[in-house]
């Protein structure tokens, strides 16, 4: 029994130092894909790569994607081939040594919307918009983070001295970004007629970047809850053997 | 030579046969079933079983996860989610990996708790002890390197504070960094050179466990009560007994971490390593792997460069001449009723010294993590050697079938007045 008892302070010591590094009390939102039988909506994560390619795409690269990975959120070949199709990509060389521009395929990465860092900072008073790839697990409570940081665009405190060409956000470390707000109300025309309202716009693109972040989600927990039960089953019966064995010892 | 000359000692001809060639299966026999175990180990005595285990996985999983690992600076960022999206299983591969190296420095610090604790370090157990501090040494290292792979802002920065702290060595510091670097800076020929030695490493410590096994196997196991073995009635077999607790213990702990592997496998790592490695861009705090935080902590701790790698690595180094550090004869604090508590601060003090070596190095944590310094070399140096000369220690039981009936004698009792 100590023993347990030891391992558990152990563990609740070890998990207090990580929680207590979380910043600020910002809002926790609720989520379909936290828990332990945590799903993804697809219906969301479609909606929120509309929101993406319509809006975030202008600045942001996701370039650890392929379009083929969209099968996963419920489009089918043909519309991945047509989404594509709408992008340019540079390949070559061809047989004359020449570099050319043909329509992006499925088995393309995200095209980005700068050919690289340096066009990136120009084009953005200096600052480079972040990969979205990973960005949910690149930030403390990153889903929260995320959909807080969208919602977070409010006026400035009367005192507050914004920097050249940044934008207040309360969510921001330094309460100032160089992202002007990128979402409002409407902004986006969702296809399947849900409400394109701020929050909704919001979550359905937090979600899209969750799934971007994690695509092994549901296949995570579907197989953790086997093989925690595993070790449940596996458990019971080498105690009860246990317990069989070492009454004759004691 | 005729064939009669076999020994016809087991009923399988394969297993003869083998055994006239090679006496291994004797080996095994003699070390893994016969071997004999204190009665009263509690389940303490399973987490050498279950390091041994979680250094395969850690072996297995990182022999796969090298087959699809690019150490080039513009590469193993990607390389690490390709292996995280498009292999298959790579994902719980990685997180397995990650997260059992973390578990496998939990699992020690509570093996080597457990050997300060009951003093297995004590005679005739001093070199299983100076090879096990030998052990964590070499696992610091793997760590270390294994953690600069994925390329990430951590990745990167750490390697470039822990490889500084070299320089700060007196005459050959400069020149001993740029050797270990392989370059001015952390880049590309520093990653190549860590991913050579985090893949070596491990064997390496797989070797030297053999030997940690073999010498633990010699005068044989400690136990609570820290006396010796005086007949076969103090002991059972290894095989059944101590293999199916170890199997108990393994189910318990193969549970939590799955837990966490499948369910937080980013709990304990830091976010900025999901951001690429950039050197123009220093993360707001650069901290240590939360299992090496408690040596950061003693780093920082003391105001000057040298001064504190030197206290670092003292404070590793110290543990090697501790079972000269302490003279008295008894082994388990059982018995010792003083230097039992202060075992048990040092325990908690390192728990403490990893907290604030996760905090920025200010203010109060500064404060705590000197104090914490103080008492980690108070207590190896003036608490463990003099003690013994204040101290008056329990007195020990005869033997341990002893103690075992003295138990049960009082539960009777117990019960009698309880009827």
């Amino acid at each position: 029994m100590r023993f347990i008892f030891t391992i558990l302070f152990c563990f609740t010591f070890c998990f207090s130092i990580f929680a207590a590094s979380e910043t600020k009390n910002a809002p926790k939102h609720e989520w379909s894909f936290t828990g332990l039988n945590g799903t993804f909506d697809k219906s969301a994560i479609q909606r929120g790569y509309k929101v993406y390619r319509e809006v975030c795409a202008g600045c942001h690269s996701m370039n650890l994607l392929y379009y083929r990975d969209l099968i996963d959120i419920g489009f089918t070949n043909d519309e991945i081939k047509a989404i594509a199709s709408e992008y340019t990509v540079i390949d070559g060389p061809n047989d004359e040594g020449e570099m050319f521009e043909r329509p992006a395929k499925s088995f393309d990465r995200f095209v980005s919307p700068y050919l690289n860092e340096q066009e990136a900072r120009y084009s953005n008073n200096g600052s480079y918009p972040p990969d979205l790839s990973v960005i949910t697990k690149a930030k403390i409570n990153g889903p929260d983070y995320i959909y807080n940081l969208l919602l977070g665009y409010v006026d400035p405190p009367e005192d507050f001295e914004l920097g050249d060409g940044m934008y207040y956000n309360k969510w921001k470390e330094g309460e100032q970004i160089a992202m002007a707000q990128p979402l409002d109300e409407g902004y986006v025309d969702y296809d399947d007629g849900t409400e394109n309202s701020l929050e909704q716009l919001a979550e359905d693109v937090t979600t899209f970047l969750v799934w971007s972040a994690e695509p092994e989600l549901e296949e995570r927990k579907s197989l953790g809850i086997k093989v925690l039960l595993f070790f449940v089953v596996a458990g019971l019966f080498v105690f009860i053997a246990k317990n069989r064995l070492w009454k004759s010892v004691n | 030579m005729n064939n009669s000359s076999d020994p016809k000692k087991y009923k399988n001809s394969f297993l003869n046969w083998i055994e006239f060639r090679l006496p291994i299966v004797s080996y095994i026999e003699r070390e893994y079933k016969d071997y004999p175990m204190p009665k009263n180990c509690n389940y303490f005595w399973s987490f050498g079983a279950m390091a041994t285990i979680l250094l395969v996985v850690l072996i297995v999983t990182g022999i796969f996860l090298a087959m699809n690992y690019t150490p080039h600076t513009d590469l193993a960022f990607n390389s690490v989610e390709r292996i995280m999206r498009d292999v298959n299983y790579g994902w719980l591969l990685r997180y397995l990996h990650s997260n059992g190296a973390a578990f496998f420095f939990i699992v020690v610090y509570i093996h080597i708790m457990r050997g300060m604790y009951y003093g297995s370090y004590k005679y005739p157990r001093e070199l299983n002890w100076i090879l096990g501090v030998f052990i964590f040494l070499l696992m610091m290292a793997t760590a270390f390197l294994g953690y600069t792979l994925p390329w990430g802002q951590m990745s990167y920065w750490g390697a470039t504070v822990i490889t500084n702290l070299f320089s700060a060595i007196p005459v050959i510091g400069e020149g001993l960094k740029t050797w270990i670097l392989g370059d001015y800076t952390v880049g590309n020929a520093t990653l190549n050179r860590f991913f050579a030695l985090h893949y070596v490493l491990p064997f390496v410590i797989f070797g030297v466990v053999a030997l940690h096994v073999a010498a633990v196997h010699v005068h044989g196991s400690n136990n609570p009560s820290g006396i010796d073995i005086k007949s076969k009635n103090d002991t059972v077999n290894f095989f059944p007994y101590m293999i199916i607790k170890d199997t108990l213990a393994i189910c318990v702990f193969g549970f939590i971490i799955a837990a966490v592997v499948f369910f937080g496998p980013n709990l304990m790592a830091e976010v900025d390593n999901y951001i690429p490695a950039n050197p123009m861009v220093t993360p707001s705090h650069i901290v240590a792997n939360w299992y090496l935080a408690p040596f950061y902590a003693i780093l920082r701790a003391v105001p000057d460069k040298l001064g504190g790698v030197a206290l670092m690595f003292a404070s590793i180094l110290i543990l090697f001449f501790l079972p000269w550090l302490d003279r008295v004869k008894i082994r388990s604090c059982n018995y010792r009723p003083i230097f039992k508590w202060f075992m048990m601060l040092f325990f908690v003090n390192f728990f403490v010294l990893g907290y604030v070596g996760m905090k920025p190095a200010e203010g109060i944590y500064l404060l705590v993590a000197r104090m914490g310094l103080i008492y980690y070399f108070v207590f190896l140096l003036l608490i463990t050697p003099f003690i013994g000369r204040i101290e008056k220690t329990k007195k020990l039981p005869l033997s341990i079938s002893n103690i075992l009936n003295n138990n049960h004698s009082e539960q009777n009792k117990f019960q009698k007045e309880v009827n």
